[in-house]
């Protein structure tokens, strides 16, 4: 077989591999941990014979393995339990809010990581000057701001003093593609933001190694121009990290979604996600966290797939 | 005058440097250097470390590297003055009239595309040949650089060649677009002796055979000699001396050049080997935890007291790890190592402080050799409280005594290794090593890493300690000469074998075997003519091949 | 005489602002944490500077004694992220073999899910008391510093002064904390200001999602999310602590910058 493939093989294994990890952890996180989920839905006062029915109820009184292996087959096969608040199907509820999570997240993308890339190569174009160490400022500024902040500020600026955008996001699924962009409008502007200065100032990074390379200079004392320089040599060299900088920054915008989604009220999985936790929904807290982290585990092994299949001496093996 | 290529008046060049903490500033780092270069004639340029040569080079295609910057004089190529110029007209300069081929070719090759691509890039670009025109030239120059398969190695990525053959493809590079210059900056010295010398012929054929005028830069004037009909000698980017080849190798003017040139002044006759080893090394095998194949195969070897055994070899000859078996890093699969009449312990838990005070190690980089936040003082003084429970005044005198015995002084107590040269740092490992009053010092490589004349001070420095203190080398290098100046013994190890040992008179006397006949052959010498003479009397073929 | 360059000045001055009023909350504060002084958003004014909040408590006050809840979660959380982190990750270094890998592996895997999602996770069947969230908060991200440290560590491990102690017979002590720890310092104390800011942020955030700091105690978080509402009708008090959380987070980076660059460029340092 040849090795980039035998690579990659390897590295998916170990992506689900560390998925079935991850999943043991988020279930030990809420089974096994001193907490008690029938005391907790209960409260302190409840009396020692609704514990035990609502422990048999949830199959409390097995132990742990057999119900973890239980709920990992279920859901393997799209069933993800029922919730316990309101009895409804998981799978069913989660639907409709990971489509409308994946719509915020993707739209976010879509401005985030052309500007990011743009604003990178200018801070290499213009390295130690003005635009550089403005865009190095916002940077520093705004990996050390919180998300609701950025929120907030728009919310009150744009959305009631000026009244541009609305200041809720409410989508639902008879809305035009126009009238649910306008909707997402405020949050998609605070995603960009907060993956904007991380993917911005890591572009940077890694376009500058590639640029600082003996062969960049020389391609130079060969007489090419700026443009087949970049085009040429650097380009072909700054995919890979610079694709990985962007898969990293999704994972991280996935997670940035959950504190944006409270801010605007938009029906999505973060809501639903904070919403549960709050009510000790166990189930529904395990489904969302399991989806969380399947998403961010593939983005980051997507990101490592692509560095391996840039990789020229790993592509064409002596 | 008309046969002037290249002309350089009062040449000054700055660069800007950022000492930590401390604002930018900038300084001059070449004084006004001026020379001419007439069409088809080879310039070596000379120096030590911070003379300025490759700066000196690259300014001959306007080019600054990093923060460098041209700040004064006048460069002419081919009757034009290219400083001032715009960069569109120095673009059509680059990569036709003059080309440049660096140290690490592994480096300035682009690993994500073709050789060949590579090579022809210039030339298409520039417009002077065809594709179909541009790669047989490509072929013709890999044949003549003597590369294998011709026909192919284009197609290879630069990965899949061996360090000399990439670095024979950049020298097609440079001559591809038949350049009327080409800059050679140390296109030999990250290579091992063996290879240099097949690189450095063909180098040199290539220049014959095109009748390209070159700068050829190194540090090692025995290499430059081989190559060049001039020579120019710099120190701290001033011009020292410029001449001949010949008058600079057999007369020189000034003083530096007279170092220069006679630097492996170190004489040692050999000693004999006594009749008890203070070390021996016996029938050791060894392997690296993780691997399946051996990196040394029985080895053995003996060390006397007082004297020194040379343990010589190119990269990936076994002679490092044979250090760090003895020093017990690495324990061997097979055979023992006997210190003073008695077995060591093959790992390094099994040793007592009097085995480890006595073995002592000096290492190739001085600089992560001593902890940077110590300073000389707790590194010299360190040994001193942990073998000898010194403390005090009288810790403090005999690490003055030390300071004394290295040449250095009182003063530097209380420096940091950040404030010290190069070889002032390697005198501070020596300091250390002796102060534990040890039977054996392995000197793993400490003259490689330091400019030629620093090394000789460091080599006679270990030398008249030797007669001293009566403490065995176990000298670890790749370099013959050095191996000639101060060994008693010597062991010759090729790929994890010992092939050649014994005193040292009778190693260096044939008949040889065919490996040492190549490595001694290998070896430059500062006379004119010796290149040639060797090429035509080897009977192996390096391994960089 | 040091020279502090300005943007690490300011630095200093809002970082030892914020603290000294986390410190001394209880003298400063005018009136007491749940006191009702006065109307629903009242703007600001010479009795309340910055107004009052959703149920008419002064919010200088609630910021004052907020900032103290905030500044002592995020200390203590980078406190034990910090100590836990640091000495696993130079153990998992010098140590190697088995143990680096176990550990190793095990902190990728907690790595592999999302913080504030595993987080989250936790919390939603432990009860949410400040103990709690400290613990789970420092234990979270010590993984990150036992990274940061065991590279740090792993690098300086092989330099052949390390080697040098090594074959002079040092002990592991000796090894670990004269040879090892004085070079990997600087990287540590610099990632110890991004700790800290990082824990700001998080507590801020759960508070903010309602998971952290339990009414009617508040941090910044907490007064954020009670403030919420307002926005809309044109109310900012809910800026009020969420500029705090920016300005307190912006300041320790700045210190913790500077204090790097200082720390480089001493005598002795590395270059």
């Amino acid at each position: 077989m040849h090795p980039v493939l035998k690579l990659v093989a390897q590295r998916l294994a170990l992506g689900i591999l560390l998925l079935f990890a991850a999943s043991i952890l988020i279930f030990a996180g809420t089974q096994i941990l001193p907490g008690d989920v029938a005391q907790s839905i209960l409260g302190q006062s409840a009396t020692p014979e609704a514990l035990a029915n609502l422990r048999k109820e949830l199959g409390l009184d097995e132990p742990a393995i057999s119900r973890y292996f239980s709920w990992l087959g279920n859901a393997l096969q799209g069933d993800l339990g029922t919730a316990l608040t309101n009895g409804q199907e998981i799978t069913k509820s989660l639907g409709s809010r990971l489509k409308n999570t994946l719509f915020l997240a993707f739209w976010a993308a879509v401005v985030a990581v052309p500007l990011a890339i743009f604003l990178g190569l200018l801070a290499v174009r213009y390295r130690e000057r003005w635009p550089d160490k403005l865009i190095s400022a916002v940077t520093l500024a705004s990996i050390s701001v919180p998300e609701f902040l950025i929120g907030y500020v728009l919310m009150f600026y744009v959305g009631v003093k000026l009244g541009w955008a609305p200041t809720v996001a409410t989508i639902y699924d008879s809305m035009s593609l126009g009238q649910k962009l306008n909707a997402i409008a405020l949050p998609v502007a605070v995603l960009t933001m907060v993956v904007l200065a991380h993917m911005m100032r890591m572009t940077r990074a890694a376009i500058l190694n590639v640029m600082q390379s003996a062969y960049i200079e020389t391609a130079e004392l060969k007489g090419l121009t700026s443009f087949q320089v970049i085009y040429r040599h650097a380009f072909p060299n700054a995919v890979a990290p610079v694709v990985n900088v962007v898969m990293l920054n999704l994972a991280y915008l996935v997670v940035g979604v959950v504190v944006v989604e409270v801010v605007f009220v938009y029906p999505g999985m973060g809501q639903y996600l904070v919403d549960h936790v709050s009510k000790r929904d166990v189930p529904v807290v395990q489904a969302c966290g399991l989806i969380f982290a399947a998403v961010y585990i593939g983005l980051n092994m997507i990101a490592d797939i692509v560095s391996i299949l840039a990789n020229p001496r790993l592509r064409h093996p002596k | 005058m008309s046969d002037t290529l290249l002309k350089v008046e009062d040449l000054k060049i700055g660069a800007r440097i950022y000492p930590p903490g401390e604002k930018p500033r900038d300084i001059e780092i070449v004084h006004g250097v001026s020379f001419e270069l007439e069409k088809g004639k080879v310039l070596g340029l000379i120096g030590e470390s911070g003379a300025g040569k490759s700066t000196i080079g690259l300014a001959s295609m306007a080019y600054g590297r990093g923060g460098v910057e041209i700040t004064g004089g006048k460069v002419w190529v081919n009757g034009r003055e290219i400083l001032g110029t715009s960069l569109r007209d120095l673009r059509k300069l680059r990569g036709t009239e003059v080309t440049y081929v660096s140290q690490s070719a592994a480096a300035s090759f682009n690993p994500a595309k073709k050789i060949m691509e590579q090579v022809i890039e210039a030339s298409l670009h520039q417009g002077k040949f065809s594709k179909k025109e541009a790669e047989a030239r490509a072929v013709e120059l890999f044949t003549k650089l003597g590369l294998p398969d011709p026909e192919n190695i284009g197609d290879r990525y630069p990965h899949q060649v061996s360090g000399g053959q990439l670095q024979r493809c950049m020298t097609a590079l440079a001559l591809c677009p038949e350049p009327d210059l080409v800059v050679f900056d140390e296109p030999t010295t990250a290579l091992d002796v063996t290879t240099q010398i097949d690189v450095l012929m063909a180098i040199k054929d290539a220049i014959r055979d095109t009748g390209v005028a070159a700068l050829y830069i190194t540090h090692d004037l025995a290499v430059v000699a081989q190559v060049s009909d001039e020579i120019m000698v710099l120190k701290m980017g001033e011009m020292v001396e410029h001449g001949t080849t010949d008058q600079i190798i057999n007369h020189p003017k000034e003083e530096y050049t007279r170092d220069l040139v006679s630097v492996r002044s170190t004489q040692h006759d050999g000693q004999q080997p006594t009749d008890n080893p203070v070390l021996t090394v016996q029938n050791v095998t060894a392997r690296y935890k993780g691997t399946n194949f051996d990196v040394l195969h029985n080895v053995t070897m003996e060390l006397h007291p007082g004297q020194t055994l040379a343990v010589v070899g190119e990269s990936g000859s076994g002679k490092s790890t044979t250090a760090r078996v003895i020093t017990g890093l690495l324990p061997p699969r097979d055979g023992k190592i006997i210190f003073d009449g008695r077995d060591l312990s093959s790992d390094l838990e099994g040793r007592s402080r009097d085995d480890l005070r006595e073995l002592q190690m000096i290492y190739q980089m001085a600089d992560v050799a001593m902890n940077p936040r110590q300073t000389v003082g707790t590194i010299i003084g360190r040994p001193l409280e942990f073998y000898f429970g010194m403390k005090g005044a009288e810790k403090k005198k005999r690490i003055i005594e030390l300071l004394d015995e290295i040449e250095l002084g009182e003063a530097f107590m209380d420096r940091y290794p950040a404030e010290l040269s190069g070889g002032q740092k390697q005198r501070v490992c020596i300091a250390r090593a002796l102060a534990a009053k040890p039977k054996v010092i392995i000197c793993d490589e400490v003259t490689s890493a330091l400019d030629p004349l620093v090394a000789d001070g460091i080599l006679k420095l270990l030398e008249n300690l030797q007669k001293i203190e009566n403490v065995a080398y176990l000298f670890i290098t790749h370099d013959l000469a050095t191996v000639k100046a101060i060994a008693d013994s010597i062991a010759v190890m090729y790929q994890g074998r010992v092939v050649r040992y014994g005193p040292k008179a009778e190693v260096l006397a044939p008949p040889f075997d065919d490996y040492t006949d190549l490595l001694l052959s290998s070896v430059p010498e500062m006379r004119l003519g010796w290149l040639e003479e060797v090429v035509t009397n080897r009977k192996m073929e390096s391994a960089g091949n | 005489m040091i020279r502090i360059p300005p943007a690490a000045l300011i630095g200093l001055f809002f970082t030892g602002l914020y603290f000294f009023m986390a410190i001394f909350a209880p003298l400063i504060a005018p009136y007491s944490m749940t006191e009702i002084v006065g109307d629903v958003w009242e703007p600001s004014s010479s009795e309340h500077w910055l107004g009052t909040d959703n149920i008419g408590r002064d919010l200088l006050t609630r910021m004052i004694y907020g900032g103290r809840t905030t500044i002592f979660i995020a200390t203590a959380a980078t406190i034990l992220s910090f100590v836990t982190g640091s000495v696993l990750g130079l153990t998992a270094a010098v140590i190697g073999g088995w143990v680096d890998q176990l550990m190793s592996r095990f902190v990728d895997l907690i790595m592999s899910i999302p913080t504030l999602i595993f987080a989250l996770v936790v919390l939603s069947v432990m009860p949410v008391t400040l103990p709690i969230l400290i613990l789970v908060m420092g234990l979270l991200d010590s993984t990150r510093v036992y990274r940061l440290a065991r590279a740090v560590a792993v690098d300086i491990n092989v330099m052949d002064y390390v080697e040098a102690a090594k074959l002079r017979g040092e002990r592991r002590g000796w090894i670990i904390f004269r040879e090892i720890l004085p070079n990997a310092l600087s990287p540590l104390v610099a990632e110890m200001g991004l700790r800290f800011i990082f824990a700001v942020l998080f507590v801020s955030t759960l508070s903010f999602l309602g998971l952290g700091v339990q009414p009617p105690n508040a941090d910044w978080g907490g007064i954020v999310k009670e403030n919420k509402d307002g926005i809309v009708y044109g109310i900012p008090a809910a800026l009020v602590p969420a500029v705090a959380i920016a300005t307190l987070a912006i300041s320790v980076n700045l210190v913790a910058d500077w204090v790097l660059n200082r720390t480089t460029s001493l005598k002795g340092g590395r270059g």
